[in-house]
């Protein structure tokens, strides 16, 4: 264990927290300032979080920037950080999705922005907090905290139906977190501590561990969200206001992919095992089936949300098909080009999707409509937009020399390793990924122009030009060579399996 | 000698990114100039690379040039591979290339006409163009240079890319917009095989490296694997067909062939470019630099046999009835590819990769030749309202004839020595499916004849249809477009001839390609000399049946041009499959597209709206609602019920657990 001469991530977690609360204090008189002081923070806070990379011990899978100080001492709860090759791709990705967040908003939000840009922050330092916190209690508060930010966004800055969908997002994932309290509760009874990483390799029996696996698969579950907890995410993406979305569909869905990587595959590996049927199919209905439900979608941000729900089944399928690929070929190769691929596939999807929900809010600030409908031909009077545009779309559908192809790639290899049909049924996004993205794309930017509305069109500005070219770059630079996340990432997911196939 | 590939494939892809993001500031002239500059700089490199394996003194290369990544203990690489096959790749990838690039500046030159004046895509159309036509070579080369499935599944992808965003080039057109989306899927549908083959590739061969993979075969090549129920299928069969699937898709063979045709609706010199001479034969090129894979496959091989003649006869024949000049060009295309198909399927995969350079020759001559045309008659494509071009377009006239004739098979050009070598080798074949392919190739010679002739007398000869004003402008085009078509009318006379006994009969692909000893119908056939070739040529049927073939055009389209329609009404029914084009389009459209949406919607109108969120998820906020307003009386304000549900929930459910389970 490496411990930290500097409490970095302490900073990471703090220094965005407080400073959303100065921000929220300075009101919303003096907007500009505030939005000057919110891009400082998060500025300073990811060229910071770059010091995680650049401090980063390779080849270990120990963790690394560790803090632990004693917080609840009556209830053995610690205040006890750290990160790993696993979470810490995870940490510096919400820093730096966060900071494009503030660049994108700008002057657009006019409605009370100090507390928007506060909410924003103040989401930052926790969502640091759950990738870091290495004490059950303190990562379920972080967990749980992260609600309140994104209850705000979308309901005070959200669209019409914004109650219904606050309530229902509310209710999932209170309804999911409850349980895995009471897992991680029941943990520490077995652990005599809440220190996630003695929860590892406990031997509890089998039915206690289904028990434990349900609690956790629920919380889990819903936030990745698997089918057929995934209503609330159509709904909560719509009513979001962009930065809103991009953060749901960048950092939070990938809390629920941490969630089973962290928790749920090495606390109760046998469960895991036990349950890996039931998890692989329903990473293959999402793929499918809402596959074929975001190519029906009429409003850009429900296609983009449910492409997000199949594209995360990538990270699920990727997760729980290490079982039967250790057992059919009897080595760990296959199963670790898994876990790769899938924990590829969030940081890719971070990227992707946070681009795609951006270049609808691009579209949304000057036309008020998400409908695709409405579009047509937009290409004709936003040439640079429509670059980026389709860019996102074939990184989108998986298209190699993107990031989008990488993690898919490697599940799809894997997948083959643990049964013919994983792999046939998760490769038909190849097409059906295609085939959502490139008719939006079709509709949207080719074509004549269809109104007056696109007819006035104005192509990006400075900054919006500035945001989506780094995620451009971003994109590519994944897509062309992945090797530094993969050498980042190695040593600990092979740990990892080591602790989940133990005795297989 | 890295660096002399590196550069090889750089050039075109800095020519790409200069026209690309910097077109403003080049203009379009700079624009062109950059990106065939170093288009050409990369065709002299290329011929002089072939020239070091054709005097032999260039050794065969196989490296790494960067590790894309290293994951579950598999290598990730991006290498070249440079061998015969290779070398003869790029250099035609790159001759038909410059030559396209420089016909472009002839064909692109009133571009701005073909936008809406206020659209902000028209002013650097031009330079966009030069830019997706470099990138294209860029990819090209990675492709048949790649010495490893990645960096092949990479650059077959991005070749398609290119081709998606050059066949929607004028992107205003809903039926341009239409035809790429149909071409991106369709060839999805081949990647979706395509990615499974590399998948059991590398479950079975260990490794994503051709060499390795090659060497894993040979060393066990009957390795058998259970997909349905406990039926053992052999492995090599399983992923030779399913790379197969994804060669079927770029090749356009049947049924994956829908996107072709329609692939018409871009510009017309990337339709020489791509859909002629190099994209569609990329998988060509695969099966051919996998024979040591294929080669142990005698199913898949047969599979493969039967497919490309499929094709080969039976896309012909809808040539027949095509109006449009560039559509009977792409009837014809798919035609040939398909006869390139049936070489492979009989192991002959020197005269497939030998029928697909003479064919990027005369195909990139036939279509570019057809673009001339197009640019005569001020964009209209419709063969029945021209007719008579010859005299006022002879260097297109004389120079389209060298292609078709190039294209049947006339004795001594080029087309001549590699589709003899095909029918031939058909013809000694023993393979399953090797008397029907020789059927259809033999009828397939016929089909080939009357439609190239077809289009040639429509275009050139009889009575000038056209309107008054399209007359009036009538006049050959500039040396820009009429040059490239001079320079590939060279190779398309004289190529053959040189090349045919060493590299279909005299084994100079060397080790690049692998065929067992009892699999070799080449050597059966037998070559001593060119003029023995041709001589026997006049023993055999083929070269009587493209006579027949060019007899029957004559008559039907010069003596008696009145029969076609006569014809037509006597026999609807053939006519009216042919028109159909067998019903494909339709059964793709109504049948798999429209399930799928069918499919969508239900999922999303029951699935999740009307079960998930109606029944479950609105049903328990209805009954918290409920909760929640007998509370109301009890409580105020919004927030605190939920904290209150909140707390009650937790103690309710901790109370329970720790009993349960403790």
């Amino acid at each position: 264990m490496l411990e930290s001469s500097w409490p970095l991530l302490s900073v990471l977690i703090w220094l965005p927290i407080i400073g959303g609360a100065l921000i929220f204090l300075l009101g919303d008189d003096k907007a500009d300032r505030a939005r000057l002081f919110a891009l400082i923070v998060s500025g300073v806070t990811f060229v910071l979080s770059l010091g995680l990379i650049v401090g980063f011990e390779p080849g270990t899978a120990a963790m690394q920037f560790v803090e632990k100080t004693p917080w609840v001492e009556v209830l053995g709860v610690n205040y006890y950080l750290g990160v790993d090759g696993i979470s810490m791709p995870l940490v510096v990705l919400s820093t730096f999705s966060t900071l494009l967040v503030v660049i994108a908003a700008g002057s657009k939000i006019q409605y009370r922005p100090s507390l928007y840009l506060a909410c924003f922050l103040i989401m930052e330092g926790i969502m640091v907090g759950v990738f870091s916190a290495l004490d059950a209690i303190l990562f379920y508060v972080f967990w749980e905290a992260i609600l309140v930010p994104m209850f705000l966004l979308i309901g005070i800055w959200g669209g019409a139906e914004r109650i219904y969908a606050t309530i229902k997002f509310f209710l999932y994932t209170f309804v999911g977190s409850v349980l895995m309290l009471v897992a991680l509760i029941y943990l520490q009874f077995q652990a005599g501590s809440f220190d996630i990483l003695e929860m590892y390799g406990l031997g509890l029996p089998l039915g206690t561990q289904i028990w434990l696996f349900v609690a956790f698969l629920l919380a889990f579950a819903i936030k990745v969200p698997m089918w057929p907890v995934h209503t609330w995410l159509p709904d909560a993406h719509v009513q979001a206001p962009t930065g809103g979305s991009v953060i749901l569909a960048a950092i939070m869905l990938k809390i629920g992919g941490y969630g089973f990587v962290r928790f749920a595959l090495p606390i109760v590996p046998e469960a895991s095992m036990e349950l890996d049927w039931l998890m692989i199919a329903l990473s293959l209905v999402a793929v499918v089936y809402i596959g074929l439900v975001a190519m029906m979608q009429q409003d850009m941000k429900k296609l983009i949300a449910y492409s997000s729900i199949a594209h995360m089944g990538f990270v699920t399928l990727g997760f729980f098909i290490v079982f039967e690929i250790v057992v059919r070929t009897g080595g760990a190769d296959g199963a670790l080009l898994a876990l790769e691929g899938a924990m590829v596939q969030m940081v890719s999807h971070g990227f992707i999707s946070a681009a795609m929900f951006l270049c609808v809010g691009v579209l949304y600030d000057r036309m008020h409509t998400r409908m695709i409908g409405d579009y047509g031909g937009v290409a004709h009077r936003m040439p640079v937009f429509a670059g980026l545009f389709v860019l996102f779309a074939m990184a989108n559908a998986g298209l190699p020399g993107t990031s989008g192809f990488v993690g898919e790639f490697m599940v799809i290899l894997a997948a083959f390793q643990a049964n013919f049909w994983y792999a046939f049924l998760a490769g038909l996004t190849l097409i059906l990924g295609a085939a959502y993205t490139l008719w939006m794309v079709k509709r949207v930017a080719y074509g004549e122009v269809v109104n007056d509305k696109v007819d006035k069109l104005e192509d990006v500005d400075g900054r919006e030009k500035l945001v989506l070219g780094v995620l451009a770059v971003a994109v590519l630079w994944l897509g062309i060579w992945p090797a530094p996340l993969i050498d980042i990432m190695e040593p600990s997911l092979a740990h990892l399996l080591e602790v989940v196939t133990d005795g297989l | 000698m890295e660096t002399l590939y590196l550069a090889i494939v750089l050039a075109p892809l800095l020519g790409a990114i200069a026209a690309g993001l910097f077109g403003r500031q080049l203009g379009r002239v700079g624009a062109h100039r950059v990106t065939i500059a170093l288009v050409g700089l990369s065709t002299l490199l290329s011929l002089y690379v072939l020239w070091g394996f054709i005097n032999g003194t260039r050794p065969v290369f196989d490296d790494t040039i960067y590790t894309w990544m290293v994951a579950g203990g598999l290598h990730f690489e991006i290498g070249f591979m440079v061998d015969q096959l290779t070398a003869m790749m790029m250099a035609v990838v790159t001759f038909v290339s410059l030559m396209v690039h420089i016909y472009t500046i002839g064909y692109m030159a009133d571009e701005d006409h073909n936008w809406p004046s206020d659209s902000k895509l028209g002013p650097y159309a031009y330079q966009r163009f030069f830019s997706y036509i470099s990138l294209f070579t860029f990819a090209m080369l990675m492709l048949v240079m790649a010495n490893n499935f990645l960096q092949l599944f990479f650059a077959w992808e991005a070749v398609g890319l290119v081709s998606y965003l050059l066949i929607g080039f004028w992107m205003n057109r809903p039926t341009a917009v239409f035809a790429n989306m149909k071409a991106f899927l369709v060839n999805r549908v081949g990647d979706f095989g395509f990615l499974l083959g590399i998948a059991a590739v590398v479950l079975y061969f260990g490794s994503l490296n051709y060499s390795e993979v090659f060497g894993a075969v040979a060393a066990n090549p009957d390795q058998t694997m259970s997909i349905i129920g406990g039926a053992e299928w052999s492995v090599v069969t399983v992923a030779a067909i399913l790379l197969f699937i994804g060669a079927m898709g770029k090749s356009a063979q049947v049924p994956l062939h829908v996107w072709l045709p329609d692939s018409m609706e871009g510009p017309t010199p990337i339709s020489a470019l791509i859909h002629a001479a190099t994209m569609v034969t990329a998988g060509i090129f695969l099966v051919a630099r996998m024979s040591p894979l294929f080669e142990f496959s005698e199913a898949a091989l047969s599979f493969i046999l039967v497919i490309g003649a499929v094709t080969a006869l039976f896309m012909g024949l809808i040539g027949l009835v095509q109006r449009d000049i560039k559509r009977v060009v792409a009837y014809s295309t798919l035609s040939q590819l398909g006869y390139m198909v049936v070489a492979l399927g009989v192991s002959a995969y020197a005269a497939g990769v030998f029928h697909l350079m003479t064919h990027a020759f005369f195909k990139a001559l036939l279509f570019l030749g057809a673009g001339s045309v197009i640019i005569a008659m001020h964009h209209k494509q419709d063969m029945f309202e021209m007719g008579g071009l010859k005299k006022y377009m002879p260097v297109t006239y004389w120079t389209m004839l060298i292609g078709t004739l190039a294209l049947i098979g006339f004795p001594g050009l080029s087309g001549f020595f590699s589709k003899d070598a095909i029918i031939e080798a058909v013809a000694h074949s023993d393979r399953a499916g090797a008397t029907f392919a020789h059927w259809a190739v033999l009828l397939g010679v016929f089909v080939t004849a009357l439609y190239s002739f077809r289009l040639l007398f429509l275009v050139f000869h009889g009575q000038e249809r056209m309107d008054e004003h399209t007359r009036g402008h009538l006049h050959e085009s500039p040396s820009v477009v009429t040059v490239p078509l001079m320079l590939l009318a060279i190779p398309s006379v004289l190529i053959g001839l040189f090349t045919v006994g060493p590299m279909v009969f005299g084994g100079w692909f060397g080790n690049a390609i692998t065929v067992l000893p009892e699999n070799d119908v080449l050597s059966a056939v037998g070559f001593e000399t060119v003029v023995g070739f041709i001589l026997h040529a006049f023993e055999t049927p083929a070269i009587y049946l493209a006579l027949a073939g060019f007899l029957t055009a004559w008559f039907l389209y010069v003596k008696r041009p009145e029969l076609p329609a006569e014809l037509q009404r006597r026999f609807p029914l053939p006519h009216r499959i042919l028109e159909r084009k067998y019903g494909f389009d339709e059964l793709y459209l109504n049948g798999f597209a429209a399930a799928g949406r069918g499919l969508g919607t239900l999922f999303w109108r029951l699935g999740d709206v009307r079960l998930i969120d109606g029944l479950v998820v609105n049903g328990t906020a209805r009954t918290i609602g409920r909760v929640a307003a007998v509370m109301r009386h009890a409580q105020t304000g919004y927030l605190y019920h939920y904290a209150f549900v909140m707390i009650i929930g937790l103690m309710v459910l901790l109370t329970w657990f720790v009993f349960a389970i403790r």
